[in-house]
């Protein structure tokens, strides 16, 4: 009993999990390791371009806002090098080399660093970029490469394009892509970087989901919603399950719904709250893809339902236990 | 404040910054989010307002023994839109294109807060000299920061300055000249305002 060892308490919590902001980023890294490996396997050594001036681009600007503003440095939480690949894996491999740079420039130091760092910024940092590269910018970054065109040249600043119309732009005008759903599923279609495999999309995030870095809620609700909706409203002469089955695998669906969405920052804490939060960006989505302006709207979506996490988290606070009654 | 003690000088840097309406009272947003798209029309509002902001606290300042109070606003509200409709005219007969591009802004300017809040504030309790001056610096601190805005804006979007290219071939920027670009800047460069001034307050207290 002498044992004063156990019986000298710090405040809590005592029991210290070895679970990190570093080790949940390098989790989220290796699962996003495989949309980039077929990319690179689909559209050559550019993706892979493309996303190394991304991620440095990244880093770089967060370690010299920093060390300019004279805060602590947090390269190695490795957030900065995560926004960096989901930045690079929402823009088509096209894109001149300095596209990435500026959404770098804007993704880590307007919106994330502006608003005081990682878990103070209130959008996701690579979707507000990628919703500014693609207002500022629409041409440089709406052109994509039908994929059996020649591979593109990895260090060019900027290369000419075959163009190849996505499945969702397809989709848009009522037609069916001529790539079918296996296509999409696999990855044989054109697009963004990271998005063309959905397949290997879902792979990265049922692995985070088992790593118990994300929660199934947010996910699920969000890609149900879109299914549900799409199936009941084809568009055009499609048969609805050809129809919901376009509209989920190809585009930035999986891709946002398992990696953007669930960011720890931007989404609520509470279970009822992330449902409401995935069914409202599948609401968006859909609305966006049916009737808004452009024929992709995953990264508006979840801009707009970012917004509402405060409010959410306020309103589903779970009840205390034996609190009193009101 | 009476006139002797009326310190000119100070008065102009605090209007310029440390008062600056826009940067630091956030008065007057609206006119300043519309009009910043380019450099040309952030100073061409600026001057029309400080215009009408001179004229007005002018006749405001000899005015305010025989305005009574019950219904100042509304006599202000008729004067200043007086002088804007002359604004307006003269904009209209001498200077067209900018017309064209600012547009409902001008007759807009009647609305403007910081008018409104300089002959509230201001003009009301003081004498017709330091009236006007304030009016013209409280103007040029409007005029100030919208062509800054402007400037930024310009540059950063199409890569010229006051219509004049200085980047050649830069490519286009919709969403800095657009609306939403507009808030932005006006954020950041709020942002940046504030934190000069925070630091050379800082840097003030620790010289004494």
């Amino acid at each position: 009993m002498n044992n004063s060892k156990f019986l000298t308490m710090t405040a809590s919590p005592h029991v210290k999990g070895p679970i990190k902001t570093k080790n949940i980023m390098l989790d989220v890294i290796i699962a996003l390791m495989l949309p980039l490996i077929w990319s690179v396997y689909v559209f050559g050594f550019r993706a892979l371009t493309i996303t190394a001036v991304s991620v440095v681009s990244c880093v770089l600007f967060e370690y010299i806002y920093r060390k300019l503003m004279k805060k602590s440095n947090t390269i190695s939480d490795l957030s900065a090098i995560v926004t960096g690949i989901l930045l690079a894996f929402c823009l088509p491999v096209t894109v001149p080399l300095w596209i990435p740079i500026v959404g770098a420039f804007f993704a880590i130091v307007i919106v994330k660093q502006l608003y005081g760092g990682l878990g103070k910024n209130v959008v996701n940092p690579a979707l507000a970029a990628r919703v500014f590269l693609f207002v500022a910018y629409p041409s440089q970054v709406s052109s994509y490469n039908s994929i059996d065109s020649a591979k593109l040249s990895p260090i060019a600043m900027n290369v000419d394009v075959t163009a190849g119309s996505t499945p969702l732009a397809k989709l848009k005008e009522g037609q069916l892509p001529e790539s079918g759903v296996t296509d999409a599923l696999i990855g044989n279609i054109p697009g963004c970087i990271g998005e063309i495999s959905a397949a290997l999309v879902i792979l990265g995030g049922i692995f985070l989901i088992a790593r118990k870095v994300i929660s199934w809620h947010i996910p699920v609700t969000y890609i149900a919603t879109v299914a549900i909706i799409s199936f009941i409203f084809p568009a055009g002469n499609i048969s609805n399950l050809d129809y919901m089955l376009h509209q989920l695998f190809s585009g930035g669906l999986m891709l946002a719904a398992f990696f953007m969405a669930t960011d720890y920052v931007t989404s609520p804490v509470t279970k009822k709250g992330r449902i409401i939060y995935g069914i409202g960006c599948g609401l968006i989505t859909v609305f966006i893809r049916f009737f808004g302006g452009y024929p992709e709207g995953v990264s508006f979506a979840v801009l707009i339902m970012n917004l509402f996490v405060w409010y959410l988290d306020k309103n589903t606070k779970p009840k205390v236990f034996g609190g009193a009654k009101k | 404040m009476n006139e002797n003690k009326f310190d000119i000088k100070k008065h102009f840097f605090s209007s310029l910054f440390d008062q600056n309406p826009i940067l630091v009272q956030l008065l007057g947003t609206c006119p300043t989010l519309a009009t910043s798209k380019t450099m040309i029309d952030g100073i061409g509002m600026g001057l029309s307002a400080t215009a009408v902001l001179i004229l007005s606290n002018l006749l405001i300042s000899l005015l305010r023994k025989f305005i009574p109070k019950q219904v100042r606003i509304a006599a202000y509200i008729v004067i200043i839109s007086g002088f804007v409709t002359a604004v307006e005219l003269l904009i209209k007969a001498y200077l067209p294109s900018l017309n064209e591009s600012l547009g409902i802004f001008i007759p807009l300017i009647v609305v403007n807060c910081i008018i409104l809040a300089r002959a509230e504030a201001f003009a009301s309790k003081n004498k017709p000299i330091p009236s006007m001056i304030d009016g013209l610096f409280m103007g040029i601190g409007f005029t100030f920061a919208l062509g800054l805005l402007g400037m930024i804006r310009e540059f950063l979007g199409t890569g010229a300055l006051l219509g004049k290219t200085i980047i050649k071939g830069y490519p286009e920027n919709g969403f800095i000249t657009g609306n939403a670009g507009a808030f932005l800047a006006l954020g950041c460069l709020i942002a940046a305002v504030s934190f000069i001034l925070s630091v050379a307050k800082n840097k003030k207290g620790g010289n004494k």
